[in-house]
């Protein structure tokens, strides 16, 4: 794997140009909002009226322990999983009203990268990275420069001819992450971007992912229940418990939320309110 | 007892309700810019050039087993003459796609069922749509059509290896008259019995690739799911070609 090239550190809300309460700045403009939003899946509660609303141009970070809702209240948003009840609207749209052919088009406007990276087997990494570029109809020399320029990005250049099946965990992630903004999305959606890496690669995620957020001012909800990654790369954190959003909070205030639960997530204990319920 | 009874209808009806929304998503998308030319050909050299061995190995031996079985049946009342007609009739209406159908089932369903249920559980058919890509258009489209198309084609090539593979036997093995055994071939067969054995042909390769792919895209549960997605792949396409070949032959015929 290529050294990394020194990058800016997660930026802090000073630098990033975000104060680290988008509503008292006149930010308040959601660009996601997820209304009384509930999902069940045999007969479990996953997901319970969940209300939330993601700012333009913030960077949103939900954690919490595992099975608690995340991955799906992160696919409700861009519309691959439908609620049982509620509304998830983006930009004013309510995803339920679009059919099959509009949301697709829809989700022109979004980039997820995922867990495991879900790239495709069978093509090379530049042919994943130039996936939505050539269904969106670009030509092949610009296809090759964007590739060029996105796999630079995430440190990966020169991978380009690499099957995914000789990529370690880390870099196919990166080239997820590479695949998610090539058509530069108002929306980046990320599913657990530094779950399971070594810390240093798990850095290198972060800081590419904090200097993409503030260099293209994109909307970004990550979801994690990696803390130390949550604090670097966050405008606000929000906690969800049981199906539902229990804190959402700028980091600092989330660090020091008096909530037995938060407290008992950041200190990593075994016993209290989480274990408890 | 009841309830057992009550999940087997739910779980018919699921399967057959996701089948003709498939179909339809299919038949919509088809016609939906881009055109993945190159995907189209992948699907068919995969699906057709990359079978056509083991279908001609099946029909040359179908072939040549029916004029075994036939030749001694007709010895006995004198019209051995026949074989070829027998073999060819039987070869171009009903065996030679019908048994390529099955090869296929098992070679190519199952082949969709595993790929496409592997793709669900490593979340790249998530990956598709949060692309703006429809799965149905880039994964569905390519296969169902690679397949309605290449296995009337394979059928044709098999017809022709299983009259091979008659005369072979009744010629070399069983010392027929090679003159009158392939003027019988084709003396009562007309256009209308190789036309109905393709369009038949055509309608169980949408049956097989819609199942493995339906099977496929509905896929829950790792690698567990993926097998019984297979399993369900071959299975239930080798059942539709058969009941399909019953109400096809009805109406063709």
């Amino acid at each position: 794997m290529p050294t990394p090239a020194p990058l800016p550190r997660a930026r802090d809300d000073e630098d990033s140009g975000l104060p680290l309460r988008p509503r008292a700045a006149g930010l308040a403009v959601p660009k996601i909002s997820l209304r009384g939003v509930s999902k069940s899946f045999g007969g479990r509660i996953v997901l319970d009226a969940v209300d939330l609303d993601v700012l333009a141009g913030e960077s949103l970070v939900v954690v919490g322990g595992s099975g608690t809702g995340k991955s799906v209240m992160l696919k409700h948003m861009i519309g691959l999983i439908r609620p049982d009840a509620g509304t998830v609207t983006v930009d004013g749209v309510d995803l339920a009203t679009l059919g099959n052919r509009e949301i697709t088009d829809f989700r022109r406007r979004f980039g997820m990268a995922f867990q495991e990276g879900a790239l495709f087997d069978s093509m090379t990494v530049e042919g994943n990275v130039a996936f939505p570029l050539r269904r969106a109809g670009w030509d092949r020399d610009r296809i090759r420069d964007r590739v060029a320029e996105c796999l630079d990005l995430v440190h990966l250049e020169g991978a380009e001819r690499k099957l995914p099946a000789e990529l370690s965990g880390g870099m196919r992630r990166r080239v997820g992450l590479a695949r998610a903004i090539a058509l530069e999305p108002q929306i980046l959606l990320l599913d657990e971007p530094t779950t399971g890496l070594d810390p240093v690669i798990s850095a290198v995620v972060e800081d590419v992912v904090s200097e993409l957020h503030g260099r293209l001012r994109l909307t970004m909800v990550a979801i994690t229940h990696d803390m130390e990654s949550a604090f670097r790369i966050a405008n606000r954190i929000g906690m969800l418990h049981k199906g539902r959003v229990i804190a959402l909070l700028p980091p600092e205030e989330f660090r020091r939320s008096p909530d037995a639960r938060v407290q008992q997530f950041l200190r990593r204990e075994a016993k209290g309110p989480l274990t408890e319920d | 007892m009841i309830r057992a009874l009550r999940n087997l209808l739910e779980g018919f009806f699921l399967e057959i309700g996701r089948f003709f929304t498939l179909l339809a998503r299919t038949f919509a998308w088809t016609f939906r810019r881009p055109f993945d030319l190159a995907e189209w050909l992948r699907q068919m050299v995969k699906v057709g050039v990359d079978s056509t061995p083991v279908i001609l190995l099946t029909a040359a031996f179908t072939g040549g087993v029916l004029a075994l079985q036939t030749f001694s049946t007709l010895k006995r009342v004198h019209a051995e003459g026949y074989v070829g007609t027998l073999v060819a009739l039987s070869m171009v209406r009903e065996l030679g796609c019908v048994l390529a159908a099955l090869v296929l089932a098992g070679r190519s369903g199952s082949a969709m069922g595993a790929e496409l249920g592997t793709m669900r559980v490593t979340e790249q058919i998530d990956a598709l749509e949060v692309l703006a890509t429809d799965p149905v258009h880039f994964l569905v489209v390519p296969r169902v059509w690679a397949t309605t198309i290449m296995l009337p084609l394979l059928v044709a090539l098999g017809d022709a290896i299983g009259i091979v593979g008659g005369y072979v036997v009744s010629v070399v093995l069983l010392g027929a008259n090679p003159v009158s055994y392939i003027d019988n071939t084709f003396r009562f067969m007309d256009l209308e019995d190789l036309t109905s054995g393709l369009v038949k042909a055509a309608v169980f390769g949408l049956l097989i690739a819609l199942i493995g792919c339906q099977q496929g895209l509905y896929t829950r549960g790792g690698a567990e799911g993926v097998g019984r997605a297979t399993t369900r792949a071959v299975v239930l396409a080798m059942m539709a070609v058969l009941i399909a070949d019953f109400f096809l032959t009805k109406l063709l015929f």
